[in-house]
C-alpha cells in the first residue's frame, strides 16, 4: 500500500472523531465499575492542616459525596457555587479530594470562593485518585451509610442533576435526605 | 447606515475571492496568462474590500453604535477609546473578519513579492490562498456576520470582558493571527508545487523566508499571550496548557519542524515528501485550533462562545482544505525521491532527529488537548487532565531535542568527521557542566538532578549558538563573515538557551506565599519585606477599585512601590485582580490582592518569580532571529540571479536558520 495515503487515513479517522464530538449532544454516564462497589479504602491528609488525616471512616453512618476537584480544573469552579448552596442548604456532607493540585493555591482557592466541603483531602500525586477511577476533575460520588458507592458523576454539578441523579438514587433507596 | 456598507463590501470580497480562488488556477492549468493575472487583482480588491468592511466596524465601535448586535454586547459607553478597538477583536465575529483581513493582507504581500515566481506557480498560490478565503468569508457570512443589527438599538453596551481589558491582549490576538495565518502561504506554495507537479528545491527557497515570518509573528504572540495571562489573570502562572494556549502551540511547534526540514530540502533536496507533509500539516493544526476554539467542543478558559452550527461549518472546511490536501499528497509525493546520501554524523542527521522530536511533542500535545473529548464521549463528564500531565509528558521529548540541539549546529552538511566536531563540543559541554552546578548551588543555593539538567542544556545551547558568531568576529576583515541566516539561526538558538534557563530557575526557585496583611504591617518572604502602608479607593473609568501601596526593602534599603488592584467592574460586575509587579532581569517581586478578610485586613498573595522575565525575553530573541534569517540576501536575488546554492561542506558558517 501507499505510504503516502497514511496522513490521509490518520486525519479522516480525526475528522471523523471531531464530528461525533460535536453531534455528542446528550451525555449519558455510562457505569463506573465502583458503583455498587465499596467505597476504595483510603487515608489522606486534609487540606487545611496536614496534621488532621481523613479517611474512608469519616463518610460511614449517613449518605455524602466526594467530589474531586483542583484548582487547575476550569470546570471546578463553574461548579463551586452550586457546591456552595448544596453545603448551605445542609442537605448532606460534602467531602473534597483535592486532587493533583498545590497546597497554598487550593486553600487560597477556598478563601476566595468559599469552602462547601467537611473537609478535603488533600491527594497531591494522585494515588488515592486512581484507587477511586478518577479519569479527571470534577468528579463527584455518592455513598451511602454503608460506605457503598452508588453513583459517580463526570463533569460539573448543577441543581438539575443533583435532583435527577442524585437525590432520586438515595430516595428510592429508602433513605430519604 | 456604515453597517450595511460593511455587510455590502464583506459580500463584494467574497465575490472577488471566488474570482481570486478559481480563475488563476484554471488559468495555470491552461497556460493561459490573462487568467492568471486576474489572481493579483482579485486579491488586491478583496484586500480594499475586507479593509473597508474592517474600518466600518472599528467605526461602529468609536461611535458606540449600539444598533448592531455585536457593538452592543461587546462595548460600552464608557469604555476607553483603546479597548473600544480592540473590541472589535475581542470575540468571535471580529476576530474573525479580523483573521480574514490578515489572510487577505498575507495574500497581497505574496502577490506583491512574488515576482520572480513563474508566472502560473505565483499564480496557484494566490487561487489556492483565494480558496482558504472564500471558505473563511462563508463562515463570516453564514453563521458569524458582525453587522447583524439589533432593533430596537440598546441604549448601552454589555461592556467588553474586563479580562480582555489590557494593553497585551488588546495587540495579542492579531499578532497570533498574523502568524497562524501565515502559515497559510507555506500550505499554498506546497499546494501549488504539487498541483504543477514541479516539486525540485526551488519551491522549499521560494517558502522559507515566509515561513519563518509567519512563525516569528506566532512565536511573539504565544509570548505575549504567556505574558498576558502572568500579569492578568493573578495566578502568576505563565503557561496553563489550556485547550486555547495549546491551539496555538501545535501549529508552532511543527512550523519550528518545518523550518528545519526546509533548511534540508532547499540545501540538500532530502526530505521532500516530508517537508509537504509539515508544511499541509501546520497549517491544518491552526484550523484545527480555530475548530477548536471556535467550535466550544473543548472547555477552556476562553473559548469563544458556544454554537454547534459554527463548529460543523469549520470542521466541513477543515475537512475539505486538509482531506484535499493529503489525497494530493498522496497522489504526488510517491513520484519524490532523492538519490542524495547523508553520513550517520552529519547535519541532516540531527535536523530529522530534530523534525522526529517536534512531532512527538505535537502528537502529545494534541493527545492531552484532545483527550478530554474522548473521555467527554465515551463517560458524559466534560473534565480536563490539567498541567500534571503536559509537565512531566512534554519533557521526553524536549530534554533530548535541547541536547541534540547543540550538537547539530555544528555538524556540516552530508558528512561530518568525528574528531574536530568534537572538538568544537569541547568548550559548550565543559561550561556546561560547570554552569550546571554553579548556578543553582552558589546562586540560589541549592541542586538537583533536574536543576542541573535545566541548568546544563540552558548553557550548552547558549555557548553553542555563541560559537559561530564569536567565529565570524575574531575572522580577518575580507573574509566572508557570518551570513545572515547563519546568524538568525544563532540568535534564535541563544533566545531557546535563555528561555529554557527562565523556565528551570523560576519553577524551583519561585516563592508564593498568602497572607493576611493590614495597613501598617509588613511581612518577609524570600528575602524581601513587603510592607502594607495603605488601602484606598481609586476611580477607573468603568471600574471602580480598591488598591493596596506596598513598599518593597530588601535588607533595610528600599526598592519600590507597587500598587496592586481589585477591581469592580460596573457594568458585567465581576471582581478582577491587577497585580502590582516590580519586574526586573533577575527577579519579579508580584503582589496581588486577594480577599478583605475583616479587622482591614486582606489575603495577599505575594510571589518572587526569580528570572521569569527570561521566559519572554527568550521568545523576544528568538523572534529576532527569524527576522535576521528573513533578511538574508538570498531571498532578495532577483530570478535571474538565481542560481542553485552549492553543496559546500563548510560546516557552521553555513546557513541554516
Amino acid at each position: 500500500m501507499n505510504r503516502f495515503l497514511w496522513p490521509l487515513i490518520i486525519v479522516a479517522g480525526l475528522i471523523v472523531f471531531l464530528v461525533m464530538g460535536l453531534r455528542h449532544g446528550d451525555p449519558r454516564a455510562l457505569p463506573s465499575p465502583f458503583i455498587g462497589k465499596a467505597a476504595p479504602e483510603f487515608e489522606l491528609p486534609t487540606l487545611k492542616n496536614p496534621e488532621v488525616r481523613i479517611g474512608k471512616q469519616n463518610l460511614l453512618g449517613q449518605y455524602s459525596i466526594v467530589n474531586v476537584w483542583a484548582t487547575w480544573c476550569v470546570m471546578c469552579r463553574a461548579e463551586h457555587g452550586f457546591l456552595m448552596d448544596l453545603a448551605a442548604s445542609r442537605t448532606i456532607p460534602i467531602y473534597g479530594i483535592n486532587w493533583r493540585d498545590s497546597r497554598p493555591d487550593a486553600i487560597r482557592w477556598l478563601d476566595e470562593l468559599g469552602d462547601p466541603y467537611i473537609a478535603s483531602a488533600f491527594d497531591a500525586d494522585g494515588r488515592v485518585g486512581i484507587d477511586w477511577g478518577v479519569y479527571g476533575a470534577p468528579e463527584t460520588f455518592l455513598v451511602d451509610p454503608g460506605g457503598t458507592v452508588i453513583y459517580k458523576h463526570l463533569g460539573p454539578l448543577d441543581a438539575d442533576i443533583w435532583q435527577r441523579e442524585f437525590v432520586a438514587r438515595m430516595n428510592s433507596r429508602g433513605a430519604g435526605t | 447606515m456604515l453597517p450595511e456598507v460593511g455587510q455590502f463590501a464583506l459580500i463584494l470580497a467574497l465575490s472577488l475571492a471566488i474570482c481570486q480562488s478559481v480563475l488563476p488556477l484554471v488559468g495555470a492549468h491552461r497556460g493561459d496568462a490573462a487568467m492568471m493575472r486576474v489572481g493579483r487583482t482579485a486579491a488586491t480588491g478583496q484586500f480594499v474590500f475586507l479593509a473597508v468592511a474592517f474600518a466600518c466596524l472599528v467605526w461602529a465601535f468609536l461611535s458606540d453604535d449600539f444598533s448592531v448586535l455585536y457593538v452592543a454586547n461587546h462595548s460600552q459607553l464608557s469604555l476607553p477609546t483603546m479597548y473600544k478597538v480592540s473590541a472589535v477583536w475581542g470575540a468571535h465575529e471580529g476576530s474573525l473578519l479580523l483573521w480574514i483581513l490578515i489572510l487577505a493582507a498575507w495574500t497581497v504581500a505574496v502577490a506583491r513579492f512574488s515576482g520572480d515566481l513563474p508566472e502560473a506557480f505565483s499564480a496557484r498560490v494566490i487561487g489556492v490562498l483565494g480558496f482558504l478565503s472564500v471558505g473563511f468569508l462563508l463562515f463570516a457570512i453564514l453563521t458569524s456576520n458582525p453587522f447583524d443589527r439589533l432593533v430596537p438599538a440598546a441604549a448601552d453596551g454589555g461592556d467588553l470582558n474586563p479580562l480582555l481589558q489590557d494593553p497585551g491582549l488588546a495587540i495579542h490576538p492579531p499578532l497570533l493571527y498574523i502568524g497562524y495565518v501565515g502559515f497559510s502561504v507555506a500550505f499554498a506554495f506546497a499546494i501549488a508545487a504539487m498541483l504543477s507537479g514541479d516539486l525540485d528545491r526551488t519551491w522549499a527557497k521560494w517558502t522559507r523566508p515566509w515561513t519563518t515570518l509567519a512563525w516569528m509573528f506566532l512565536t511573539l504572540g504565544i509570548a505575549l499571550g504567556s505574558w498576558w495571562a502572568y500579569y492578568e489573570l493573578g495566578w502568576g502562572g505563565w503557561w496553563f496548557w489550556d485547550a486555547v494556549e495549546n491551539a496555538s502551540f501545535m501549529p508552532w511547534l511543527i512550523g519550528t519542524a518545518l523550518i528545519h526540514s526546509l533548511a534540508v530540502t532547499e540545501r540538500r533536496g532530502l526530505f521532500k515528501s516530508w517537508t509537504l507533509l509539515l508544511a499541509i500539516t501546520a497549517f491544518s493544526l491552526s484550523l484545527l485550533g480555530t475548530f477548536l476554539v471556535r467550535s466550544g467542543i473543548i472547555v477552556s478558559v476562553h473559548a469563544f462562545a458556544t454554537d454547534p452550527t459554527r463548529g460543523f461549518f469549520i470542521l466541513s472546511f477543515l475537512a475539505v482544505v486538509v482531506i484535499g490536501a493529503l489525497a494530493l499528497y498522496a497522489w504526488r509525493a510517491p513520484s519524490l525521491d532523492s538519490d542524495a546520501g547523508f553520513g550517520l554524523l552529519s547535519r541532516e542527521t540531527f535536523l530529522l532527529l530534530n523534525n522526529v522530536l517536534f512531532v512527538v511533542a505535537t502528537a502529545l500535545v494534541l493527545i492531552g488537548t484532545l483527550s478530554p473529548l474522548v473521555i467527554e464521549m465515551a463517560t458524559g463528564g466534560k473534565i480536563s487532565i490539567g498541567p500534571p500531565w503536559f509537565n512531566v509528558a512534554f519533557l521526553v521529548p524536549t530534554l533530548p531535542l535541547v541536547i541534540l540541539l547543540g550538537m547539530g549546529m555544528h555538524a556540516a552538511w552530508r558528512k561530518q568527521p568525528a574528531q574536530p566536531w568534537a572538538r568544537v563540543l569541547r568548550i559548550p559541554a565543559i561550561v556546561a557542566v560547570v554552569l550546571g552546578v554553579v548556578i543553582p548551588l552558589f546562586i540560589y543555593g541549592r541542586i538537583s538532578i533536574l536543576l542541573f539538567v535545566g541548568c546544563a542544556a540552558a548553557a550548552w545551547i547558549l555557548v553553542s549558538s555563541l560559537i559561530p558568531i564569536v567565529r565570524s568576529l575574531r575572522r580577518e576583515k575580507g573574509s566572508a563573515g557570518i551570513t545572515r541566516a547563519a546568524l538568525g539561526m544563532s540568535v534564535a538558538h541563544f533566545g531557546m538557551g535563555l528561555f529554557v534557563i527562565g523556565v528551570t530557575i523560576v519553577s524551583a526557585f519561585g516563592v508564593e506565599s498568602d497572607r493576611a496583611l493590614q495597613p501598617g504591617q509588613s511581612i518577609e518572604v524570600a528575602g524581601h519585606e513587603f510592607e502594607m502602608k495603605e488601602l484606598r479607593n481609586v476611580q477607573g473609568p468603568n471600574f471602580s477599585a480598591i488598591e493596596a501601596v506596598v513598599d518593597i526593602r530588601k535588607d533595610g534599603d528600599f526598592i519600590a512601590t507597587v500598587r496592586p488592584q481589585k477591581r469592580q467592574y460596573l457594568v458585567q460586575k465581576s471582581p478582577m485582580t491587577e497585580a502590582g509587579i516590580h519586574p526586573g532581569l533577575d527577579k519579579d517581586l508580584f503582589v496581588a490582592l486577594g480577599d478583605q478578610l475583616g479587622n482591614g485586613a486582606w489575603s495577599v498573595r505575594i510571589q518572587y518569580k526569580p528570572m521569569i522575565r527570561f521566559i519572554w525575553l527568550g521568545a523576544l530573541v528568538m523572534a529576532l532571529g527569524g527576522i535576521i534569517a528573513v533578511s538574508d540576501r538570498r531571498y532578495r536575488v532577483k530570478a535571474t540571479a538565481r542560481d542553485a546554492v552549492p553543496d559546500t561542506v563548510t560546516g557552521t558558517g553555513e546557513a541554516t536558520a
